[in-house]
């Protein structure tokens, strides 16, 4: 598969019209990182329910097309899901979600960004520690 | 192919064996010469000569091997200062790129010099290597830092540049052609007016040594930094140029062997220009590749590497009138600016366009090029910069047109 195989018309129009894009307010999560190579920036936003599931989620960023995509589907297959599903998201799954079985080094990172902060939040808010490096 | 005015190009590309690559199955149209260039058979065959026949410690052996190695390395220096046409062999300081040869002036002179509540000049175009050393240079020193705008046209803001001439500067740094924008500046005229001012100027010669004829004394800079690997010679190796007196002037930048002539306990005696600025024992194979390079772009000459690279913009420029949604960065006019496109496509981020043109062989570079303060001061998050050099022919500005054509289908702009 060719890497520009990922810019199939479901990856443009999650670009262009981001689902779940925004602010929420109140939030119980808040969670930012940047790719400093490619400069793509993704903020995940959550409120948590009273029996630890991802109740609202929402992001705001800018970027390229495949990390901001990635963001905005990862909200829509986050939402209502217990914060312990978050932290067992894997890279395979993120791939899976943006229909694609390989990025390359050099893209993969822009995929991976949004999982890599909303675990760092999700973590942050459990008290926890990561116990599995998530920088691939 | 439409044959260069100035230069053979299909003869000279078969001296570059990695153009006969193949990427992605396509041929390679490599566009990100202001990253860095590839290198000609000349170069490598120099440094493997230079392993094969004459390896030694320079300057420090009296056996044949190390006397040979000196020589070698002598004379890799010698080309420089008549490349740049400095007016003496001790004005030439090795260094392993650009980026040191800053950080050494920051260090051996910044620091003696530069004093609290001085002004150190700097614009919105340069590379992050020709502005955070003057920042930490500022903090440390107390000193104030003012940045020359860039217009709409891409051009210096010159009143601006000149008002604050008016505040007698200590240290004026600007790059000689930007690395985004391709602007070249008028380096004598800034050189001549921060002089009159008093300051000491700082030129960035990283994306303008290698493209046209560059004369220090011409210039009349005090410093000019620029690195090997952008001119056809190895990673690892550049140089600083520096006017005699103001080297005179400084402080050594790192310490060790080699350069200095005595150490006691109690202390050392600095080694002579330019070797008290050359700590440790120095890369040879890569004045030696810089030097084969040096030749190299002799032999073409480098009125007109620069009247080819003007003749390729102005091509690549012309090309992209006809791309609907494109904006090009930079000054409208070819012979204003060096062989530097930098441009946006509708709404393709930079680095989705460089994944769809890299399967298509072309290879540029994405993203904010180490110029971040000029990305945010024309209000851009990234750009696509295409860049090219001696090997670089219309054909490829048709590829990258081809490829562009292929990226506005998939973004179905």
């Amino acid at each position: 598969m060719s890497s520009s195989d990922i810019y199939r018309e479901l990856i443009l129009d999650y670009y262009r019209n981001p689902r779940n894009f925004g602010k929420l307010d109140p939030r119980d999560i808040d969670a930012t990182d940047s790719n400093p190579l490619c400069g793509d920036e993704v903020e995940m936003q959550v409120k948590v329910s009273a029996d630890n599931k991802i109740e609202e989620i929402k992001f705001l960023g800018k970027g390229c097309a495949i990390s901001q995509a990635s963001a905005s589907m990862l909200t829509e297959l986050a939402k209502g899901r217990p914060l312990e599903w978050v932290k067992t998201l894997s890279k395979e799954d993120i791939l899976k979600m943006l229909g694609t079985s390989d990025l390359g080094p050099a893209r993969i990172k822009c995929a991976l960004l949004s999982m890599k902060v909303l675990k760092t939040g999700v973590y942050g808010y459990l008290g926890a520690k990561m116990d599995d490096p998530i920088d691939h | 192919m439409l044959r260069s005015q100035s230069l053979d190009v299909e003869l000279l590309r078969k001296d570059f064996p990695i153009l006969k690559r193949k990427i992605h199955g396509k041929r390679l149209v490599y566009l990100d010469n202001a990253a860095t260039t590839q290198k000609p058979r000349a170069v490598t065959r120099a440094i493997l000569d230079l392993y094969n026949k004459h390896n030694a410690n320079p300057h420090r052996g009296v056996h044949q091997l190390s006397i040979e190695a000196t020589e070698a390395f002598d004379e890799g220096r010698k080309k420089l200062v008549s490349f740049v046409n400095a007016s003496a062999f001790e004005e030439i300081v090795f260094t392993n790129g650009a980026t040191e040869s800053l950080n050494l002036v920051r260090y051996g002179w910044g620091r003696r010099h530069v004093k609290k509540g001085d002004l150190i000049v700097l614009t919105l175009m340069e590379h992050h290597s020709n502005m955070v050393p003057w920042q930490l240079l500022a903090a440390e020193a107390g000193a104030r830092i003012e940045y020359v705008g860039v217009g709409p046209d891409g051009l210096l803001d010159d009143a601006q540049f000149e008002s604050l001439m008016g505040q007698a500067p200590a240290l004026v740094a600007f790059t000689q052609s930007s690395n985004v924008l391709g602007t070249i500046n008028d380096a004598a005229r800034l050189c001549s007016s921060a002089h009159r001012a008093g300051a000491v100027t700082v030129v960035d010669g990283a994306q303008s040594v290698p493209h046209m004829p560059v004369d220090v004394q011409k210039m009349g800079c005090d410093f000019l930094a620029f690195s090997g690997h952008k001119m056809l010679g190895p990673t690892g190796i550049g140089a600083l140029y520096a006017r005699r007196s103001v080297l005179e002037e400084m402080d050594p930048f790192q310490s060790g062997g080699d350069m200095i002539k005595a150490v006691h306990t109690s202390g050392a005696v600095w080694n002579d220009l330019p070797y008290k600025f050359e700590a440790g024992t120095q890369n040879v194979e890569g004045v030696v590749g810089l030097g084969a390079a040096v030749d190299y772009l002799n032999a073409l000459g480098m009125d007109r590497v620069r009247q080819h690279e003007r003749e390729l913009t102005a091509y690549a420029l012309e090309q992209m009138k006809s791309v609907p949604g494109i904006t090009v960065y930079g000054p409208a006019d070819a012979s204003a600016r060096g062989g530097i496109v930098s441009f946006n496509l509708g709404d393709i981020h930079p680095h989705d366009l460089a994944s769809i043109l890299d399967e298509e062989g072309v290879a540029i570079r994405s993203g904010l090029h180490c110029a971040q303060p000029l990305h945010e001061s024309m209000g851009l998050s990234a750009t696509t910069r295409a860049s090219f050099y001696v090997y670089n022919s219309n054909d490829d500005v048709d590829a990258l047109m081809m490829a562009l054509s292929k990226a506005r289908r998939i973004f179905c702009l």
